[in-house]
């Protein structure tokens, strides 16, 4: 395949067809020379956890198997999914970077500079399918590349090259769209209702450069529904509003708590050393009668 | 756009835990002290003292700001990175207005400018021995500290919106966090520059005025909060945020706001028996509700950052 600076590339995922081998994760590993966590078993075959500084690929192991016997053919007992970082057309951890660490590659990725960022965490913040996290060792974020620089030398990345089942499938993101949806639609007339795409289209942040065929609702695979996947910057407008209107009441109540009223000298048996402030001005007569008889106690 | 039904978030957390929240307390406290400060020389000449206290403590807070950023930082070294932009091709300064952590970078430097100068006036001012210590500034130096205020107010507050600005539960879930922390901080500092103006032989007249303006604020902050608990209610987040355990620090925070709105005590005025109000009795007896009202506000960003984590 040939991979040309100035096109748009990515992944499609078919979870339809993963096995959960977790080629992807060993191959993320072992190009981009990623120590791993020590294996922590839960109560499914995951012994990853989640995305994270080690894990820029994370094969999910979603339990769907029925509590009770089920006929043939009606039991999911898996649903399986190599998740990765979407490289988002709108990407929340690129709206907030506040050092432009951050970057949009010539391939269309979303790629973090290891030597500009500054470790400020951010990004994982704002990042709303939890895919960065600060490495430990180089104390800066991280998270998958997109093999930026296997891209550069003409590659395919790692995880894509070793997926045995062609789940996981890397090339230009247009020519992906087309070749899911055929999938989706083979996969309606196979009898298979329950399988749609996520992220093919603009409805999620613009569209995802590594986008997904999924067996069920967003939700059981941890990502946000349409109506959830909102950026960051919703609350820029409102919250700087807020501030600014409470800035202003909070300054013209101030000023007006502050006006000089009458207020008497202290008593002489608690009153200390005379006060060496100029004496504070008399109050106009309207200040003098709007002055209460005595301060709450 | 409305608030998110049902929000659900599947979001990592950033851990900013005790370096972000004492800076989230020191902002508030040095812009809100710098902003009361102008206030009082804006009211009237007899709070001069009393706004050199403001002053006073608006640079020693923010003495503390930076250093708190820096040390929360992966990379410490690199803390220049939120000004000037290394990408190869591309360095220079780095100005982010949608980022509330750049605009708020480039914030904090500008707001140094302001509060340094206005430390170094008032340290001046109080050394000399003339008749004209007392002074307040010109028209001009005014002027200047309203522009600093602005600077003040801002920085008090927009580590609420840097919050909001986000994908974590509870803060994105609500507009309401950069009003609140300004409320909160300026109530702190109101009750902060009320204690210590008792130590300034001619700083206590100005106390009456500070406990008044110390309480609206503090009504301002308890109807964010209100707002705060009414956003969050349609996204279903009020159980992470004033659930257990965090509910002890909004009960610290209630009692923050309770000693400042209604408490008896030295920096409040009092009734006496011929009812006549007394300006104050001591500095030592002061202390208490100041320290119970930043303890408050300190709690209150506690239970907001961390349950959100």
């Amino acid at each position: 395949m040939d991979i040309t600076p100035g096109q748009a590339y990515g992944f499609f995922t078919d979870t339809s067809v993963c096995i959960g081998c977790k080629a992807c994760e060993v191959a993320c590993k072992e190009w981009n020379m990623l120590d791993g966590n020590e294996p922590a078993f839960g109560d499914g075959y995951d012994n990853t956890g989640s995305l994270d500084a080690q894990n820029w690929r994370h094969v999910q192991f979603i339990d769907n198997v029925p509590d009770k016997p089920m006929t043939v053919g009606q039991g999911k007992a898996w649903l399986m999914m190599s998740d990765v970082c979407k490289h988002c057309q709108h990407a929340s951890c690129m709206e907030v970077c506040p050092t432009g660490a951050l970057i949009r590659t010539e391939f269309d990725s979303v790629y973090i500079q290891p030597d500009v960022c500054n470790g400020c965490r951010n990004c994982i913040s704002a990042c709303p399918y939890g895919v960065i996290e600060q490495d430990e060792h180089t104390k800066v974020a991280q998270k998958c590349t997109l093999c930026y620089d296997r891209l550069q030398g003409g590659l395919e990345p790692a995880c894509a090259k070793a997926c045995p089942t062609q789940s996981i499938m890397f090339g230009p993101v247009i020519e992906l769209r087309e070749k899911a949806q055929k999938r989706v639609e083979a996969l309606h007339a196979q009898g298979v209702p329950e399988a749609r795409l996520y992220g093919a289209d603009d409805d999620v942040y613009g569209g995802l450069n590594a986008f997904f065929l999924l067996m069920d609702e967003p939700e059981a695979y941890q990502l946000p529904s349409k109506a959830n996947a909102v950026l960051p910057s919703r609350n820029n407008e409102r919250g700087y509003l807020t501030l600014l209107v409470t800035g202003v009441l909070a300054a013209l109540g101030g000023l007006i708590a502050l006006r000089r009223r009458r207020e008497p000298s202290p008593e002489p048996a608690m009153a200390g050393p005379a006060p060496a402030a100029p004496a504070p001005a008399a109050p106009t007569p309207a200040e003098a009668s709007s002055a209460p008889a005595a301060e709450r106690s | 756009m409305s608030a998110l039904a049902e929000a659900e978030h599947f979001v990592r957390a950033p851990d900013w835990t005790w370096y972000i929240l004492f800076y989230f307390f020191l902002a508030g406290l040095s812009g809100g002290s710098y902003a009361i400060a102008t206030l009082m020389r804006l009211s009237n000449r007899a709070y001069e003292p009393a706004a050199r206290v403001g002053y006073y403590i608006s640079f020693v807070a923010l003495l503390g700001c930076p250093v708190l950023l820096t040390l929360d930082l992966g990379q410490p070294l690199r803390f220049w990175h939120m000004l000037v932009n290394t990408t190869p091709g591309d360095e220079g300064p780095i100005f982010r207005y949608w980022s509330p952590m750049s605009v708020g970078a480039w914030a904090l430097v500008v707001f140094s400018v302001f509060a340094g100068l206005s430390f170094l006036e008032v340290f001046v001012k109080d050394r000399r021995r003339s008749s004209d210590r007392a002074e307040p500034p010109s028209a001009l130096g005014k002027a200047f500290n309203v522009v600093g205020t602005v600077a003040g107010l801002f920085i008090a507050g927009y580590t609420g919106v840097l919050l909001a600005v986000s994908n974590q539960p509870v803060w994105s879930d609500t507009w309401a966090l950069g009003g609140l922390f300004l409320a909160s901080g300026l109530s702190g500092s109101a009750a902060l520059i009320g204690w210590l103006a008792h130590y300034r032989r001619d700083g206590e007249s100005s106390v009456p005025g500070l406990v008044r303006s110390e309480r609206l604020f503090q009504v301002l902050e308890v109807l964010l909060i209100a707002v705060f608990v009414v956003t969050l209610i349609p996204t279903g987040a009020l159980g992470q945020a004033f659930g257990y355990p965090w509910f002890v620090l909004w009960a610290v925070a209630a009692i923050g706001l309770i000693a400042g709105i209604f408490g008896p005590g030295s920096t409040r005025n009092e009734i006496t028996s011929g009812g006549v109000v007394a300006v104050r009795r001591s500095a030592a007896a002061a202390i208490v509700p100041a320290t119970l009202v930043l303890i408050g506000i300190l709690a209150l960003r506690a239970a907001i950052i961390f349950s959100a984590q």
